[in-house]
């Protein structure tokens, strides 16, 4: 189970979590590792609580879906109600500062930033917080390389929002950056 | 020359091995978790000349697709558990008839439309059972994305060889997991194509010729006068009421599979060869069976794991050989025990034989099935 990361994406339908997931498991594909990205919604198409779950690993994967996360971001007080208390002891949460966390919760790191404040101020729209999300993700983990996760959001995210996305990634490396100087 | 290396949801697999396949008409009505079938297929078949039709309703949606198949086209429609209740008139009309046709059935959870959005494999014994009377059947279960992609094709090649409907058998978790997959260049693809007659033939629409499995298949309108029905009809294709006719026109149809059991069964076992234990598991499942194997292997338990990948007809003859072998089979499955009784039938008093399995939309996990197995241990 070493080196293998664990990663729960949750919040609100339309939040663009699963297309992070798809993204960060495409670059780590880029990389030559194994990923598997699932997720679970519910019968709505916008709001509930909808997850997003990425493994990656070097070694290939037989079950694909994430029993204990090592890695868990909420984005949405109603997902992290949901989700957020199932984290391995060695694990790392992560949530948006809007979010109040529950009292009783164990992990090595908890971190709440300002993920969704970041897009909207620094970058300009909310719609990629999952971006600076994901620059925080591998910021702090290191699981997949710059290069492959430039790669891999520019070939899923629409023509012409390149640069913005660009941006929301470099925001998300510098809010990780502020925790690890 | 490099393959190309996506990374697909098992439905988008499936599509892709769908037009390998040579798919060139699609018509269903969406239903999660099928979706993504019939978007991907609207998306691509205009694009090379296919048809895509949204029908309104379910059995609109298989009965579209006869249609087409019988014009010559190669077809497929996808569904889930209640669609899946709606189309089972026409399978049975499809197999008595003889008319090629892939159903993708992506199980969800529960009876009636139950749970949408999550696994379960509670359609195992419908997809034999399910349309009424005798009836020959085939029906396979993928448990990857890139297994999505083959089976589809075989399903395509299989449909056409014996000119029947055949049954892709997935679920919520392969259907809507992502992984990666090398995509075959098409010269790499074996494809198999219905035997057609020529003009001029003195065509008869249902009779096998010396050395055919099954009869020619003339392309509706295309010059080939014939009749189609779903009443037992001879080797013209009228009806006949006769009970002779009707005993040999059965006994043909059950024997296209009964007679080629060694083409359509296929299987997977890990780790079976010194096992005392054995794990059977199929589709999404699985997957759960194989990290619980290497798991109980580590601890030095003889344990392996038998997989069916063609559900029907079931692989009477393997199984039975392996429960002489072991000391314990546990089948897990997503239901409140289907395939454990066919395992059970074949069994017989050769060894025990437990369940492990829950129907409540979750997947079932390494660990439930470990815990599950120790229980004998």
């Amino acid at each position: 189970m070493s080196k293998q990361l664990e990663l729960r994406l949750s919040g609100s339908g339309g939040q663009g979590l699963i297309t992070a997931g798809i993204i960060l498991a495409e670059a780590a594909l880029l990389d030559h590792k194994n990923a598997i990205q699932t997720q679970s919604y519910g019968p709505e198409a916008r709001g509930g609580a909808s997850k997003a779950e990425v493994i990656i690993s070097d070694k290939s994967i037989d079950f694909p879906k994430v029993t204990l996360p090592n890695m868990s971001l909420a984005l949405t007080q109603i997902a992290c109600d949901k989700y957020i208390s199932d984290i391995t002891e060695d694990g790392t949460i992560i949530v948006d500062d809007s979010i109040v966390l529950p009292a009783q919760l164990v992990a090595k790191n908890i971190y709440r930033l300002p993920i969704i404040k970041t897009a909207i101020q620094e970058v300009g729209k909310e719609i990629v917080a999952n971006i600076v999300a994901l620059g925080l993700i591998v910021r702090l983990t290191g699981i997949v390389t710059d290069e492959s996760l430039e790669k891999a959001i520019l070939s899923r995210i629409p023509k012409g929002t390149e640069d913005l996305n660009k941006l929301a990634l470099k925001k998300g490396y510098e809010l990780a950056e502020g925790l690890l100087s | 020359m490099a393959r190309k290396v996506k990374f697909l949801q098992g439905n988008e697999a499936c599509v892709e091995g769908a037009l390998m396949a040579g798919m060139t008409f699609y018509s269903g009505y969406p239903i999660t978790p099928s979706t993504e079938i019939a978007e991907l297929s609207a998306e691509k078949l205009p694009k090379i000349g296919g048809k895509f039709i949204q029908m309104e309703d379910e059995i609109a949606g298989i009965a579209a697709a006869i249609g087409a198949s019988l014009t010559g086209a190669k077809v497929m429609t996808a569904t889930s558990g209640p669609g899946f209740s709606l189309k089972q008139e026409n399978i049975g009309y499809a197999a008595l008839t003889e008319i090629p046709l892939v159903i993708v059935n992506v199980q969800r959870g529960g009876p009636s439309t139950g749970l949408p959005t999550a696994p379960g494999q509670g359609d195992v014994m419908q997809a034999m059972w399910g349309t009424h009377g005798d009836h020959p059947v085939i029906c396979l279960t993928p448990d990857s994305v890139k297994e999505t992609f083959d089976l589809t094709i075989r399903a395509f090649n299989l449909a056409e060889k014996y000119r029947m409907p055949v049954i892709l058998l997935t679920d919520e978790i392969t259907g809507h997991m992502r992984e990666k997959i090398e995509i075959p260049e098409q010269s790499e693809i074996e494809v198999y194509n219905r035997i057609k007659p020529n003009l001029g033939d003195n065509y008869q629409a249902y009779k096998v010729e010396a050395g055919d499995l099954v009869p020619k298949m003339a392309d509706f309108g295309s010059g080939f006068r014939y009749h189609v029905t779903g009443l037992m009809h001879d080797e013209t294709g009228f009806p006949s009421n006769s009970t002779a006719n009707a005993g040999r026109l059965m006994d043909r149809l059950m024997d296209k599979i009964e007679a080629n059991k060694d083409d359509i069964i296929t299987y997977e076992e890990i780790e079976t060869e010194d096992a005392e234990y054995l794990i059977l598991a199929y589709g999404g499942t699985a997957r759960t069976a194989k990290a619980a194997v290497k798991t109980l292997r580590a601890e030095g338990i003889k344990v392996g794991l038998f997989r069916p990948i063609t559900l029907w007809p079931f692989p009477n003859e393997r199984v039975n050989t392996l429960s002489e072998q072991v000391k314990d089979i546990i089948v897990a499955e997503l239901n409140y025990g289907q395939l454990i009784l066919e395992v059970e039938r074949v069994v017989k008093s050769n060894c025990p034989v437990r369940f492990c399995g829950k129907a409540n939309g979750e997947v079932l996990t390494p660990d439930e099935l470990i815990r599950k197995f120790k229980e004998v241990l």
